[in-house]
């Protein structure tokens, strides 16, 4: 059933917040998603020509680098970007056959791959490039939000959060249930001002985004050495001495 | 948008495949179409010839044709499915339509009528998968379910007027009226779509995608893989923006232009009505090319991502 469900009370919000301003941009939550999956409940994720020129692969997270503003108040900022788990996905209103779903329980949005045409509407109906087109299946394939982690109870405790997460070596990335006010998810977004990426367009996206925290103020500049200081330790000591 | 070519072709075929249906449905009663079983027959005929071609090329599209049954259960919210339903019911009447040709010469009553209805409706129905798409913007507006339905009509209004010629010049004639002044109003709409997605700019820009803006202007620094992938190489397709302006010249020559001139000849007696089908199948290959063009210049927001304009 494509339409989306009805909410439950008592029900789960699952999703991530991405810290922008601690990802180092190093690709490990990609790589680490790409591994799990291309041998979890989605398997194979598709590498054809992976060796060879043109190499081109199903990927559910990719990491993209900006620039913001000008000058000295520039800021470098990585941008890991995977599916927002929306509330209201025009992905699974537009599957023809049932095979996308929003889960009632926890919100998760899911491809049932036995029963998807590979029409690959969905993807012209995400904003936000979340969907991809398995050639070798001809099925479409997304983030599951490592749903076949997060559940397992094969896993020890700790290990069950989406494997994005599990990896990322600068805490950027927090999975938790947006419903709970107390949650670590829900209190982040809270303190630090999460947002939705392009809100304009009405998804109403679960994941969250944390902005860059404010550069700390521009230093004193560092007085210059004397002329005639030649040598490194006379000018380390001119400047030590001139605070 | 990448212009798939079994989409392409299945929008312009079954468009003018209705379009066709329509007009026999809305016609057979009013004794405007010749009162003969060979026209009738041929007439639905190559009408479901075209519908049925382009829903088998849709097909093509799908990476597992096989459980293309399956696209029929959702119609409660997805416009695609809806339309697959529409298409399956529309063979109802049409196929009750061509029997009733055997009994009367001039069918008309509740196949007629709904065969008709359920042409437009499918057609509706194919608008709406595009302009139902928020993140493109050249589809999501009020212009895309109205040039569709005009397209289908002047189409299907120019088929059926070159069949009609062979039968009946004065029922010829009705229809290639009613193809110019469709003709006309689809041209009409065509260039007033274009003047819409050229004076536009969409809702989203690269500081709502990453949320980045109050930082000042956001640039893509650096991608996050070397080759195009399935996003760039299906949403990114950017060829045809650099030709738009000569393509859209062409579209407009071969899809309304010279067509348009054969019917007025035609019309004027200048002409014999033989020359119908060089006007019908130059307008097919005019809407083929401007089907091409409705995907190639259509852009999506994940391109924001990666620094380039949607």
């Amino acid at each position: 059933m494509t339409s989306l469900p009805t909410p439950q009370p008592g029900a789960k919000k699952l999703g991530l917040v991405i810290d922008l301003d601690t990802c180092v941009g190093c690709h490990a939550c990609a790589v680490n998603c790409k591994e799990w999956n291309a041998s979890g409940v989605s398997a194979p994720l598709t590498d054809s020509n992976a060796y060879h020129a043109d190499p081109h692969g199903v990927w559910f997270n990719r990491v993209h680098t900006y620039e913001a503003g000008e000058g000295q108040s520039s800021r470098t900022v990585h941008f890991p970007r995977s599916c927002l788990h929306c509330e209201t996905p025009a992905c699974v209103t537009v599957c023809p056959t049932g095979a996308s779903y929003k889960r009632a329980e926890d919100g998760i949005v899911l491809v049932n791959a036995d029963a998807c045409i590979g029409c690959q509407l969905c993807a012209w109906a995400c904003p936000y490039g979340a969907r991809e087109f398995d050639a070798d299946d001809g099925v479409m394939k997304k983030c599951t939000l490592c749903v076949d982690r997060i559940y397992n109870e094969n896993l020890p405790e700790s290990e069950r959060v989406p494997a994005c997460v599990s990896t990322c070596p600068a805490s950027a990335r927090h999975f938790g249930d947006f419903n709970d006010p107390a949650s670590a998810v829900s209190r982040l977004v809270l303190e630090r001002g999460g947002y939705d990426l392009m809100p304009e367009m009405g998804y109403q996206p679960t994941n969250k985004y944390l902005p860059p925290r404010k550069p700390a103020a521009p230093q004193a500049a560092v007085p210059q050495a004397e002329t005639g200081a030649t040598s490194s330790l006379l000018r380390w000591l001119d400047r030590a001495l001139s605070r | 948008m990448k212009p798939a070519g079994s989409i392409v072709f299945f929008t312009t075929a079954s468009g003018a495949g209705y379009g066709m249906l329509f007009w026999l449905g809305l016609l057979s009663a009013s004794g405007a179409l010749p009162a003969a079983l060979w026209y009738g027959l041929t007439a639905i005929a190559i009408a479901a010839v075209l519908i049925t071609a382009g829903l088998l090329s849709s097909t093509a599209h799908l990476g597992n044709p096989q459980r293309a049954w399956r696209a029929l259960s959702q119609w409660r919210s997805s416009w695609l499915s809806r339309e697959g339903v529409a298409a399956v019911l529309t063979y109802i009447p049409a196929a009750a339509l061509a029997a009733s040709w055997l009994i009367d010469p001039r069918p008309a009553g509740l196949p007629a009528l709904l065969a008709a209805v359920l042409a437009i409706i499918t057609v509706y129905c194919t608008a709406m998968i595009y302009a139902s798409l928020k993140p493109i913007r050249q589809w999501n507006n009020a212009w895309v379910a109205p040039f569709y339905l005009l397209a289908a009509l002047f189409s299907g209004a120019i088929c059926l007027a070159a069949i009609t010629g062979f039968a009946n010049p004065a029922a010829a004639a009705t229809l290639a009226t009613i193809a110019l002044l469709s003709g006309l109003a689809a041209a009409a709409v065509k260039l007033l779509y274009w003047r819409h997605i050229d004076t536009t700019t969409g809702a989203s820009t690269v500081a709502s995608a990453t949320g980045l803006g109050h930082l000042g202007t956001v640039r893509s620094f650096e991608a996050p893989h070397s080759e195009e992938n399935y996003l760039l190489k299906e949403m990114g397709f950017r060829i045809a923006r650099k030709h738009a302006a000569k393509l859209r010249a062409y579209a407009l020559l071969i899809a309304f232009a010279a067509p348009l001139a054969i019917l007025v000849a035609v019309l004027a007696g200048a002409v014999p009505v033989t020359v119908l089908p060089v006007a019908a199948l130059c307008a097919l290959a005019g809407m083929l090319l401007e089907r091409w063009l409705f995907f190639a210049e259509a852009t999506h927001t994940v391109v924001l991502f990666y620094g380039r304009q949607a």
